[in-house]
């Protein structure tokens, strides 16, 4: 296996442990948040994927309702209670209409790919709102999950949930790794940075972008699945422009090159929330739009950049460059 | 037939203030080609503006005409305060950068403004529905109408009127032309770019602010009052074509009657049938009825 | 049709026309291209040459006419798919992924001409890396691997984008003035070193040139256009003594059309 694959391998294992054991000494209240933060870092990964292709979607709230409320469906009318079962239909719902979806909007680019995301999640926020059959504006809630057939008691319930995100979010971290470090994912760069010249070169920009939006389906779907059952509870908020709008700002937190920087950005957003709804109810908004202002205006490659510095360049081939380019005091490429 | 005409009154006048705000949209995407997505907010506080201009009016002992009046200053208030900090102050900055990363900026902005509202006027509601009788009723067909709002459809005519005379048969009209179809020329031919500019950004800004001033007394003011324009001057932005005045005058219609007929005739449609027709024009015209943008595509 | 060098056709173009309005941009382009050809296309500014640069490769459709890779006719093709046919191109101003190393750029290249599950493995695969460094070392630009491309000097990033063209082995080549934006002492080692870096291969190379000397060095064969059509199609000595050519295109010896029509 190639050198740097294992270690991907390697990084992910070890941080799905590491989590692991964090858990067991996180009091609950911090369970829930991070379980949410984990899933909200799903949903932003997928935007990260998409970025990493030179677009932006306000819109992802529409994946990854759909996936809340598939698995949450299943949930409630048939009886499906197991949570890793959950997951899979939850993002499987969500990769097919990434399937059915992108290959309708991967021709546009730019403010028009943004605004038709942002079209279609408010298209299912509309329907869903009226669906009274299923909850209409209110939603419904969840039965409690289990885990491979055991039920956990209401003491051990946040860390059964917290352990289930904490190894999706390593298998999901790894395997984007895996991706962004592969041929193809460094063709999606070169998307973002010449579509002209792909396209030149022989491969195809429209088989890029489905392919990112459909991966970025597949994690909202995921994080969806996940929040609800953190939550407890779903509604078609879910796919509300304002929650879209959320994943967007931990895409812009986190910056592009770094996976690890996409959860922890999502987890600054939960304190951040937590904190705010606490002490300043009213203010949480100003709070978070100006963060978002400082973050672009003196930070533009986010969180993930600053960690590129630090450690030099991830990229072999761009080593020597990165090195360069950290003694002169600019950004890695 | 008392419905249609229902339908229509109530739609027409719904797509009047909400082709203002789509004016302002549109002006300042056509000029700065900034989609302003907190323009909503800008809407909400000329709203708010208003609320707290009218008090003024019976505490100076001012005959009730004069509450238009002080709505028309709380929406010129808005802009002057706003305009210059929002445009030199922080979108200027990203200007000639990736339009996405503006689009940001303005959610970001939509995000502060929204809780600035909550901390100058609090969370409780204001109404301002003394102006409302200003117009008395008017009959059409077997059934009244508020004038009030009757004259909202007039007030919207006029701002459009007055945008698209401005633009093409005033001098000043001509250089803003001239700079949306080619800033760096311009400047090259001595245009000062940033005060047109700023120019643009103001009078988008003031549009918004006098729909929400002027739209007061026909809704309760409060938080989150911004949230729905947002929605609705978005799809008329789009639908009738970015950068375009009779687009947006167009789209408003239809967003403004779709919405009516759905409130009346379908109610479970009606959020759902603004956004469903925004992406099936996003996807068979990406420009819009009246095409000035190209959509970007591939 | 039978090319002057009886080498195999490989290229064909039929009766290509093509108009913009009142403007006509090809007309009767009928042309056979030979394998290893080195084939130059001279003209002025709006003569057709890009007009039937951009047919070949795809990018425009003729109103009429069509082209021929191999005896198959691509017409209909888009560039991604002519590309994949073995025709690819270079570009005026080089179309490059500005932060991005050269070496990288030279990667994505093979990557994009890679089959599909060959995209999975790592990106940094020595491999990959190996047959970069080889592609750059042929245009001697090896010294350049790890620089980031926007920050290269001009006549280098011309190179580097017509190395990219080559790393699929095109069939065909097509530059688009090569030399064009580069200093004048740098344009005949620029040329020295593509032409050496294509001497490994049976590649047959069209270019579009302004400069006369480096289409006498370079080519052994000149179509001169005018007004959308071929008015010479010969070596290059004969092409550039033909009277219509220096009337309308070289504007040697008698003056050219421009002075003659402001005397008029």
């Amino acid at each position: 296996m190639h050198a740097s694959t294992k270690k991907t391998y390697l990084a992910g294992l070890l941080s799905g442990l590491a989590l692991i054991v964090l858990g067991f000494a996180l009091p609950d209240w911090l369970l829930f948040t991070v379980t949410k933060a984990f899933g909200y870092g799903l949903v932003s990964l997928g935007i990260i994927t998409l970025m990493r292709g030179g677009l932006v979607s306000f819109g992802q709230g529409l994946v990854y309702c759909i996936g809340a409320y598939a698995s949450g469906l299943l949930a409630v009318h048939a009886g499906v209670t197991e949570a890793p079962l959950l997951l899979l239909i939850g993002m499987a719902a969500s990769t097919v209409v990434g399937l059915i979806a992108g290959p309708l909007i991967a021709r546009y680019r730019g403010i028009f790919f943004a605004m038709l995301t942002v079209a279609l999640s408010m298209v299912l926020y509309g329907l869903l709102v009226k669906m009274n059959s299923i909850g209409g504006s209110d939603g419904f809630t969840l039965p409690e999950p289990t885990f491979f057939g055991w039920q956990p008691t209401v003491e051990t319930s946040d860390l059964a949930l917290y352990v289930l995100a904490a190894i999706v979010v390593a298998v999901a971290a790894t395997a984007c790794r895996l991706y962004y470090d592969s041929m193809a994912g460094m063709l999606a760069l070169a998307v973002r940075e010449n579509e002209l010249r792909v396209e030149y070169l022989g491969s195809s920009v429209f088989n890029v972008t489905v392919r990112n939006f459909t991966i970025a389906a597949a994690l909202a779907g995921l994080g969806g699945t996940l929040n609800g059952m953190a939550l407890g509870h779903i509604d078609p908020l879910f796919s509300f422009w304002t929650t879209s709008g959320e994943f967007v700002f931990i895409a812009v937190l986190a910056g592009h090159l770094s996976v690890s920087a996409v959860f922890v950005s999502s987890l600054i957003l939960e304190l951040v929330r937590s904190f705010s709804n606490r002490y300043f109810p009213e203010t949480w908004q100003l709070v978070l739009g100006s963060f978002l202002i400082a973050v672009i205006i003196f930070l533009p490659g986010g969180i993930g950049s600053l960690w590129e510095r630090i450690k030099g360049g991830r990229k072999p081939t761009g080593q020597k460059a990165a090195e360069r380019a950290a003694e002169e005091g600019r950004a890695a490429p | 037939m008392l419905d249609v005409i229902t339908i229509l009154v109530d739609g027409v006048v719904y797509a009047s203030y909400l082709f203002m705000v789509a004016l302002g949209l549109t002006l300042i995407f056509g000029v700065l080609r900034i989609l302003n997505i907190a323009h909503g907010s800008l809407y909400a506080f000329g709203a708010y503006a208003a609320a707290t201009f009218t008090t003024f009016v019976p505490a100076l002992g001012l005959p009730p005409e004069f509450s238009l009046i002080a709505m028309f200053l709380a929406a010129l208030a808005v802009a002057i305060v706003l305009a210059p900090i929002l445009e030199r102050g922080l979108l200027r900055l990203f200007y000639g950068r990736d339009e996405v990363l503006i689009l940001l900026i303005t959610y970001a902005v939509f995000l502060v403004l929204e809780d600035v509202s909550k901390l100058i006027w609090g969370v409780q509601p204001y109404y301002v529905f003394e102006p409302r009788n200003l117009f008395g009723n008017v009959e059409i067909g077997e059934l009244f109408y508020v004038g009030y709002d009757l004259m909202l459809i007039a007030l919207a005519a006029v701002a459009g009127l007055a945008v698209w005379l401005g633009l093409n048969k005033t001098k000043v009209g001509k250089i803003v032309l001239a700079v949306i179809h080619n800033p760096d020329v311009s400047a090259c031919m001595g245009v000062r770019v940033n005060w047109v500019y700023l120019l643009a950004f103001f009078v988008g800004v003031f549009l918004a602010a006098l729909a929400g001033a002027f739209t007061s007394p026909l809704i309760s003011v409060q938080p989150g009052i911004s949230i729905p324009i947002i929605i609705a001057s978005f799809a008329v932005v789009i639908i009738g074509g970015l950068g375009s005045i009779p687009g947006a005058a167009i789209g408003a219609l239809i967003v403004g009657i779709a919405r009516a007929t759905a409130i009346y005739e379908f109610p479970a449609a009606e959020v759902f049938i603004i956004y469903f027709v925004m992406a099936i024009v996003l996807v068979f015209r990406p420009e819009g009825l009246f095409q000035r943008t190209q959509a970007r595509k591939i | 049709m039978s090319t002057p060098s009886n080498a195999p056709t490989i290229l064909e173009a039929k009766d290509l026309q093509k108009r913009f309005g009142a403007v006509v941009a090809a007309q009767d382009i009928n042309i056979a291209v030979g394998l290893g050809d080195k084939l130059s296309l001279i003209g002025a500014n709006g003569a057709g040459k890009t007009t039937f640069m951009n047919i070949v490769t795809g990018y425009l459709k003729p109103d009429s006419g069509s082209i021929l890779l191999e005896g198959d006719d691509v017409t209909k093709l888009n560039p991604r798919q002519i590309t994949q046919r073995g025709v690819c191109r270079s570009f005026q101003i080089p179309q490059l992924y500005e932060p991005m190393t050269a070496l990288e750029n030279i990667m994505v290249a093979f990557g994009a001409s890679g089959r599909r599950f060959s995209m999975l493995r790592p990106a940094d695969d020595a491999e990959t890396v190996d047959q970069a460094h080889a592609m750059l070392k042929r245009f001697a630009l090896d010294d350049y691997a790890d620089r980031k491309v926007s920050e290269l000097p001009g006549g280098v990033r011309k190179l580097l984008d017509i190395a990219m063209a080559l790393v699929r082995r095109p069939k065909v080549l097509l530059l688009d003035e090569p030399t064009s934006g580069v200093s004048v002492d740098e344009k005949f080692p620029l040329m020295e070193t593509v032409m050496e870096a294509l001497s490994t291969e049976e590649v047959t190379v069209i270019f579009v040139e302004h400069d006369m000397d480096i289409v006498t060095r370079y080519s052994d064969r000149v179509l001169a256009f005018y007004q959308g059509q071929v008015i010479a199609d010969d070596d290059p000595d004969e092409v550039l003594s033909d009277p219509a050519v220096q009337k309308y295109v070289t504007g040697s010896a008698k003056g050219g059309a421009a002075k003659e029509e402001a005397e008029a």
